[in-house]
C-alpha cells in the first residue's frame, strides 16, 4: 500500500451515491426481482404445477439454487475467520465483501427453500412439530445459527466505522446518518469497548468455522442420507465443502473486481490481492477436482447396475453437455488461467471467477436432478412429461430473481456502508508505516 | 332368495358398523341416540342381527337406522393404529397379467389426480435373457421407513400395526420423503387433484387419505379404513386374479377374498421375497416369484419392457 493519510483513506472509502451506471444496475436487478415475484405469485395461486417438477424430478433448480446459495455463503467463514485466525493481514480489505456475500446468500438460501415448499404457509410446523431426527431440522438449526454469526461478524467490525461515518454528516446525508447513529452511536472507541469487540470477533471467528462446515455438510446430507445412486456417497460432505469454498472464493474475486473498478479502489484492492486470491482459487479448484475424481471415477470403475444409468447419463447421455460444461468452466479453465502469473492479474482473474461461479451453479443442478431421474425402479405409469425435466419460465424467473435479489442486497449494502473497512485499513496503514 | 341374501348382508354390515361406531366413537354427538322428534313405531317385521357378543338377536326392522357416514377415527387414533395387528401384503407375481383393476379401484376410491397412480404395474425384466414379468407395487410400509426417518414435521408416520400414513393437514410439501423412498411410491399433488366439492369439503382423514390436498404428498395407505370395517383393501378386492393377499402377521393369515393362506407357509413354499432387501428397509410387502404362471407375459404397451434389476 502506498503512503496514505487517514484523511485520504476515509474520503476514498466513504460510501458513494449511485451514479448513472449504478442506477441502471439497480433498476435492472429490481426488474428481475419483480419478474421473479410475479412468477412466485403465480406459483402460490396455481400450486407447484407451474414448475416443471413432477413426481420423479421432485426437486429441481430451486433446490440446486439453494445448494448454490449455501455454498457461496461459506466464503464468509473462509476469508473472515480462517484467514483472520491464521494472522493473514492482506485479506483485511476483503473481509466485508466476503461477509456481505455470506449474509445475503444465506438469506436467499432460506427464502428459496420456502419457495420450494408445497405448503409455505405451514412453515411454522417446523417449530411446532419439528423432528430432531430429520436432516432438514438440522439444516434449519445450523443455517439460522450461521446467519446470526455472520450478521454479527459483519456488524462488530462496522462499529468503529460508524464513528468515522458520523463525522462526515454532509457527505453521507441526513437519513443515512440517522441509521448510522441508530446502529452505532454507542461506540466511543474506548479501550474497554475495543477489547470487548476484539474478543467477540475472535470468538465468533472460531465458532463460525464449525458452523460453516455444518451448514454445507448437513446440506450435502439432505442427499447423502438417501439410497439413491449419485447421492449415496460418503464423500459428499467433503465434496460439498470443497466446492463451496471454490465458488465462494470465485464470487469474492468477481466482487473485488467490480468494486475496485466501479469505486476506483485500486489503492486498496491491489493487483497483489488478485494474485493471492487467484492462488487460493487454484488450490480450491484442484481440491474440488480431486473430490470430483473420487465422486465419479470410483463408481464408474465398478459400474454397479443402479449407478450405471446415472453415470452414463452424465458422461455421455442426456446430461453430458451440462456435465462437461460445468467441469471445464468451474475447474479446468480457471485452473489453466490462474496457474500463470499473468492469469492472476485483475481482469483474467475476474473472468476466471465468473467461470467458476457460472460453472458451479450448473454443477449444483447436476448434483440434484439427474439422480432423481434415475430411480431404482424404472419410471413408469406416469405421463410422458413426468420423465424429463427442463425448468419452466416460472422456475427460471424465480431462480434468477433470487440471484438478482442477493446481488441487490450486496449493492445496497455497498451504497450504505463502506465496503472496505475504513478503521481497520487506517490501523493497518499506520502499522505498515511504522514497520 | 337373492334379494333376501343381500338384505341380510346389509343388516349384518350395518349392525357391525353400529357396534364399531359405538365402540370407537370419537364425535361428541351419538348418532344412535334416539331422536325425540321421530319416535319410531315398531313395524312388527323382525330381522336377525349379530350382536357385539357374537349372539344372534332379533330387532324390529323399524328400529334400524341407515348410517350415512361411519364416523372416522380421530387423528390421534389414526396415528396409533389398530392394536395387536401387524399388517402384511403378499403379491403373487405368477398371477398378474397387468389388468390394472387394482390401480383403477385405488385411484377411484382415493380420488387421486388423473396423472398419478399409487399402485404401479411395472413390466420387469431383470437381465437380457431372463423372463419378463409384471410387478405391481404398492407402498412397502417398511419397518425401517426411510420416508418417516427424514420427515421434518412428523407428517408421515409409522403406526404400531405397521402401516405408514401421511397427515396431509400437517405436510409442508418439502418432498424429502419422495427423495428418500427407494420404491418411487410417493406422489405429490402438484395442483388441485380436481375433486368434487362434496369430497373436497370432507375433513382429511389419515386412514382414508381423502381428500388429497394441493401441495402435499400422497401414497398407498393399505386402506386401514377398510380394515377397520373388516374388509380388504380396494386393490385386493378389485383384482380378479387374486394377485394381492392381505392379512395380519400376528394371525399368520393372508387373504385375497376367496382364498385364505397361512402366511408363513405361503412364503416358505413359494419362496417369497421382498424388494431391495439389501437396503435394510424391511418392507411389509412380500412377493411370490413369477413361476408356473397363470398367464403368458404379453406386453401390449408400445414402449416394450423396461430392464432393471430391483431384486437382489
Amino acid at each position: 500500500m502506498e503512503n496514505l493519510t487517514s484523511q485520504k483513506i476515509t474520503e476514498d472509502l466513504l460510501p458513494q451515491e449511485f451514479g448513472k451506471q449504478g442506477k441502471i444496475w439497480v433498476a435492472f436487478l429490481l426488474v428481475l426481482c419483480a419478474i421473479g415475484a410475479y412468477a412466485y405469485y403465480r406459483q402460490l395461486s396455481e400450486g407447484l404445477v407451474v414448475t416443471s417438477m413432477r413426481d420423479y424430478a421432485s426437486w429441481g433448480i430451486y433446490i440446486s439454487n439453494f445448494v448454490f446459495f449455501v455454498a457461496i455463503s461459506l466464503v464468509g467463514s473462509l476469508i473472515t475467520a480462517v484467514l483472520r485466525l491464521t494472522n493473514v493481514h492482506w485479506s483485511t480489505p476483503l473481509t466485508r465483501i466476503a461477509e456481505i456475500i455470506a449474509v445475503s446468500a444465506i438469506t436467499f438460501a432460506s427464502l428459496i427453500i420456502i419457495v420450494d415448499m408445497g405448503r409455505p404457509e405451514r412453515f411454522y410446523n417446523l417449530f411446532l412439530h419439528g423432528r430432531l431426527q430429520s436432516p432438514i431440522i438440522w439444516d434449519v438449526i445450523v443455517i439460522t445459527t450461521y446467519f446470526f454469526i455472520s450478521i454479527l461478524l459483519l456488524y462488530f467490525p462496522l462499529l468503529p466505522d460508524f464513528q468515522i461515518l458520523l463525522r462526515f454528516k454532509e457527505k453521507t446525508g441526513k437519513s443515512l446518518n440517522k441509521l448510522y447513529s441508530f446502529l452505532g452511536s454507542f461506540w466511543k472507541n474506548t479501550p474497554a469497548q475495543i477489547k470487548i469487540s476484539d474478543k467477540a470477533i475472535n470468538i465468533l471467528s472460531i465458532t463460525i468455522i464449525p458452523v460453516a462446515f455444518s451448514i454445507h455438510t448437513v446440506t450435502s446430507w439432505l442427499f447423502a442420507t438417501t439410497y439413491r445412486p449419485g447421492w449415496d456417497s460418503t464423500n459428499f460432505g467433503a465434496y460439498f465443502i470443497s466446492g463451496a469454498f471454490l465458488v465462494g472464493a470465485g464470487g469474492v474475486i468477481v466482487a473485488m473486481y467490480i468494486f475496485r473498478t466501479h469505486y476506483k479502489l485500486e489503492k486498496y484492492i491491489t493487483n497483489e490481492h488478485f494474485d493471492k486470491m487467484g492462488k487460493i482459487l487454484v488450490l480450491l479448484a484442484l481440491l474440488y477436482l480431486y473430490f470430483n475424481v473420487n465422486e465419479f471415477l470410483v463408481p464408474a470403475f465398478k459400474m454397479k447396475k443402479s449407478e450405471e444409468e446415472h453415470l452414463v447419463g452424465l458422461f455421455t447421455g442426456e446430461f453430458a453437455p451440462v456435465f462437461w460444461f460445468a467441469i471445464t468452466t468451474a475447474m479446468i479453465i480457471p485452473i489453466l488461467i490462474l496457474l500463470f502469473k499473468k492469469g492472476r492479474k485483475p481482469l483474467p482473474a475476474f473472468i476466471a471467477g465468473i467461470l467458476v461461479v457460472v460453472g458451479s451453479w450448473f454443477k449444483r443442478y447436476l448434483i440434484v436432478t439427474p439422480t432423481l431421474l434415475h430411480p431404482f425402479l424404472p419410471m413408469h405409469d406416469v405421463p410422458q412429461n413426468y420423465m424429463h425435466y427442463f425448468p419452466s419460465w416460472e422456475e427460471w424467473a424465480i431462480a434468477i430473481g433470487s440471484l438478482a435479489g442477493a446481488l441487490l442486497v450486496i449493492t445496497f449494502f455497498a451504497r450504505i456502508f463502506p465496503i472496505i473497512p475504513i478503521h481497520e485499513t487506517i490501523i493497518e496503514n499506520e502499522q505498515h508505516e511504522k514497520a | 332368495m337373492k334379494i333376501n341374501d343381500t338384505s341380510r348382508r346389509e343388516f349384518i354390515t350395518s349392525g357391525l358398523l353400529a357396534s364399531l361406531a359405538i365402540a370407537g366413537c370419537s364425535t361428541k354427538e351419538n348418532p344412535f341416540a334416539p331422536d325425540e322428534n321421530d319416535l319410531v313405531q315398531p313395524s312388527g317385521e323382525k330381522v336377525k342381527l349379530l350382536s357385539v357378543d357374537g349372539e344372534i338377536i332379533e330387532v324390529d326392522k323399524a328400529f334400524l337406522k341407515p348410517v350415512p357416514d361411519l364416523p372416522t377415527v380421530s387423528n390421534e387414533a389414526a396415528r396409533i393404529g389398530i392394536k395387536g395387528k401387524k399388517f402384511v401384503m403378499v403379491i403373487d407375481l405368477s398371477r398378474c397379467k397387468s389388468l390394472k383393476k387394482c390401480q383403477t379401484a385405488c385411484n377411484h376410491m382415493h380420488h387421486i389426480h388423473p396423472d398419478q397412480n399409487w399402485i404401479k404395474v411395472y413390466a420387469m425384466q431383470d437381465a437380457d435373457h431372463t423372463a419378463p414379468y409384471w410387478q405391481p407395487t404398492t407402498c412397502m410400509h417398511c419397518d425401517e421407513p426411510p420416508c418417516v426417518k427424514v420427515c421434518p414435521v412428523d407428517a408421515t408416520f409409522k403406526r404400531q400395526d405397521g402401516i405408514v400414513l401421511i397427515d396431509s393437514d400437517r405436510c409442508i410439501g418439502c418432498r424429502f420423503c419422495m427423495a428418500a423412498c427407494p420404491y418411487s411410491t410417493r406422489v405429490f399433488n402438484w395442483e388441485d387433484p380436481g375433486l368434487s366439492k362434496e369430497i373436497a369439503d370432507k375433513p382429511y382423514s389419515c386412514e382414508t387419505s381423502v381428500p388429497q390436498k394441493t401441495g402435499t404428498v400422497g401414497k398407498c395407505d393399505f386402506c386401514p379404513d377398510m380394515v377397520r370395517q373388516g374388509s380388504l383393501p380396494h386393490c385386493v378386492s378389485a383384482c380378479p386374479n387374486g394377485v394381492f393377499m392381505f392379512g395380519d402377521m400376528n394371525e399368520d393369515t393372508v387373504s385375497n377374498g376367496p382364498e385364505t393362506f397361512r402366511f408363513s407357509d405361503l412364503i416358505r413354499d413359494k419362496a417369497g421375497y421382498r424388494l431391495m432387501e439389501d437396503l435394510g428397509t424391511k418392507p411389509s410387502v412380500y412377493y411370490l416369484p413369477p413361476v408356473n404362471r397363470n398367464f403368458p407375459f404379453e406386453n401390449k404397451e408400445e414402449e416394450g419392457t423396461e430392464k432393471i434389476n430391483p431384486k437382489s
